[in-house]
């Protein structure tokens, strides 16, 4: 009898207690990382960990509004990566993260997206205020969906006011995160969506048709990284954070679409040539767009 | 081991020991179970989040939208879930085991998983919806698409409940009934339906209350568009991110409804138990 009740507790016991157990002295660095960074960020964990093999790196991604909310509300992390400046700015007024202690880390800009049949015809922004277009976007708060907002909005100096409205008239459904949005297009549920460029690329991009926005109206996405005040491996994060400012870390982002904050800030696009092999020629012409397309995209 | 009967006193010390036990046990488990909802309540109460609301109108169309489409629900369920529970309480066939299975596989289904399946069957490059978009109707995206999915969630436990009800009713009296010349319709109107309702309202109770519930597959085959497809469950996973006060006050509305549910289906049940044994 007594053996059982002292198995029960221990049961019990290891019930309650598994959790702190799993806590010895941290090789994990748990990583909140915007939706939009879900592919390249497993490519730079597998790069980091090569170097680093001692380590373990958790990747939690979802809307940079949702991961705002749920550090504000106290999950545990060590580095948070935002698609904008606007949530990483919660979180700092929130007392989780120093503000000296951000850095952009990449960039990206959008994309108009349809299924590769592209049922509902569509060549640009324009036409998503055709009539029953089903448009989707990403949901209100997230940092996508202000990006679309700004870029839509500047439209109506070329379509005239009401133009943003008429296209908003088509939305059909407010997907929680960008990578949603992306589903539904590649399934065909919906006509069309707005993304970023790194969103369009990859094994999806069969199912897309992608089609640039014009640059006079597009929008840089900046990505701003920084540690946890409160994080458990200070130092460990700070190497990881170093590791994607590096020139090979870049090199991996600008592979899947992303572009390089160097270009933006530490190389003038008239006097030389960046040091990363990306088009930066391209980007010179375009004052709104430094940020060129990866690929060649259809048109 | 000893019988259990047979008590010594030093058998008791070890009972009570053991009692102890799993009364400690059960706290804690209630703890578990009641704690956040509790905790939900009072925050919701205590920081008079519904003084607050900025955005009311979201609330207030995302609770419009519910009602009209559990209201749709409980319709086509009673509409469709009861001849189907009659034939099933009465009617041996071959493979009716294996039917059963397809019948209440959704209450233990994951939500998102009927959402997909949804998605792949009425979704516009669908099985069934490819063919309903060349006549120009798309379900998703429309509250058609919520009503689809709430009915396909919650329907088995009215199905369940009703089949039940059905089958507690012992063959003496309809064959007292055949012998007094009641047949079909009559037989169903004076005899089954008086004798069952509790049975069918518990289980329509229930299944209302899961259909109100409904998030997983709503999201997946619906999509989330405020005063479109956005009920309830869906308004709070929306917006606890912008307006958290927003968010709690619409989980107090859905736990207060979910509990009166609950608790009026039980009633019913109970009720129903006590006059078929």
């Amino acid at each position: 009898m007594h053996a059982r009740l002292f198995v029960a507790l221990m049961i019990l016991l290891a019930t309650i207690g598994g959790a702190s157990a799993q806590n010895s002295p941290s090789r994990n660095l748990t990583v909140f990382a915007a939706t939009s960074l879900t592919d390249v960020f497993e490519s730079l964990r597998a790069a980091f960990i090569e170097t680093n093999p001692d380590f373990e790196i958790l990747l939690n991604f979802s809307s940079s509004s949702t991961l705002a909310a749920q550090l504000i509300q106290g999950a545990p992390a060590d580095i948070f990566a935002s698609a904008n400046e606007l949530q990483m700015d919660l979180v700092v007024e929130g007392g989780l993260i120093a503000a000296d202690a951000i850095n952009i880390f990449a960039h990206n800009q959008l994309v108009l997206i349809t299924p590769a049949d592209n049922p509902a015809g569509i060549e640009s922004v324009w036409d998503l205020t055709d009539e029953s277009v089903l448009l989707v976007l990403a949901a209100e708060g997230t940092p996508i969906r202000a990006y679309t907002d700004e870029m839509i909005a500047s439209h109506n100096a070329d379509y005239g006011e009401g133009f943003f409205e008429s296209v908003m008239r088509n939305l059909v459904s407010e997907e929680s995160n960008v990578r949603q949005v992306v589903t539904r297009v590649a399934l065909g549920e919906a006509d069309a969506g707005i993304v970023y460029q790194s969103d369009a690329l990859g094994d999806i991009a069969a199912q897309l048709l992608t089609i640039e926005i014009d640059p006079r109206h597009n929008q840089l996405a900046s990505y701003p990284i920084a540690p946890l005040i409160d994080g458990e491996n200070s130092t460990l994060a700070q190497s990881f954070i170093d590791f994607l400012l590096s020139e090979d870390a870049q090199l991996i982002f600008a592979e899947y679409g992303f572009c390089s904050p160097a270009i933006l800030t530490e190389v003038p696009p008239e006097d030389q040539t960046p040091e990363l092999t990306l088009e930066a020629d391209d980007a010179a012409e375009t004052p709104n767009n430094f940020c060129p397309a990866p690929t060649p995209v259809s048109r | 081991m000893l019988p259990r009967r047979q008590t010594t006193s030093a058998q008791r010390q070890h009972l009570s020991a053991d009692r102890l036990l799993v009364f400690a046990v059960s706290a804690f488990t209630i703890l578990l179970l009641a704690a956040p909802v509790l905790v939900l309540l009072a925050r919701g109460l205590s920081s008079r989040a519904w003084e607050g609301l900025p955005d009311s109108a979201t609330i207030l169309s995302a609770t419009i939208l519910s009602f009209a489409s559990t209201a749709a629900v409980v319709c086509l369920t009673a509409l469709l879930g009861t001849p189907l529970a009659f034939v099933l309480s009465r009617y041996n066939f071959p493979g009716k085991r294996f039917l059963s299975l397809f019948i209440e596989l959704p209450i233990v289904m994951p939500p998102a998983v009927a959402g997909l399946a949804l998605l792949l069957t009425f979704g516009r490059t669908g099985a069934i919806g490819s063919f309903l978009a060349d006549a120009g109707i798309i379900i998703p995206f429309s509250i058609l698409a919520v009503i689809i999915a709430q009915f396909f969630i919650s329907a088995p436990f009215y199905i369940r409940s009703a089949q039940v009800g059905f089958a507690g009713i012992a063959t003496e009296i309809e064959d007292a009934a055949r012998v007094d010349g009641a047949y079909g319709w009559l037989m169903f109107w004076y005899i089954i339906l008086p004798i069952a309702w509790r049975a069918l309202i518990s289980g329509m109770i229930l299944s209302w209350a899961r259909a109100l519930g409904e998030f997983g597959a709503t999201i997946l085959f619906a999509g989330n568009l405020q005063g479109k497809t956005q009920t309830m469950p869906l308004l709070v996973y929306s917006i606890f991110e912008r307006d958290i006060d927003a968010a709690i006050w619409t989980g107090v509305i859905l736990i207060i409804l979910a509990m009166v549910a609950l608790f009026l289906s039980q009633a019913f049940a109970r009720a129903q138990d006590r006059l078929t044994p």
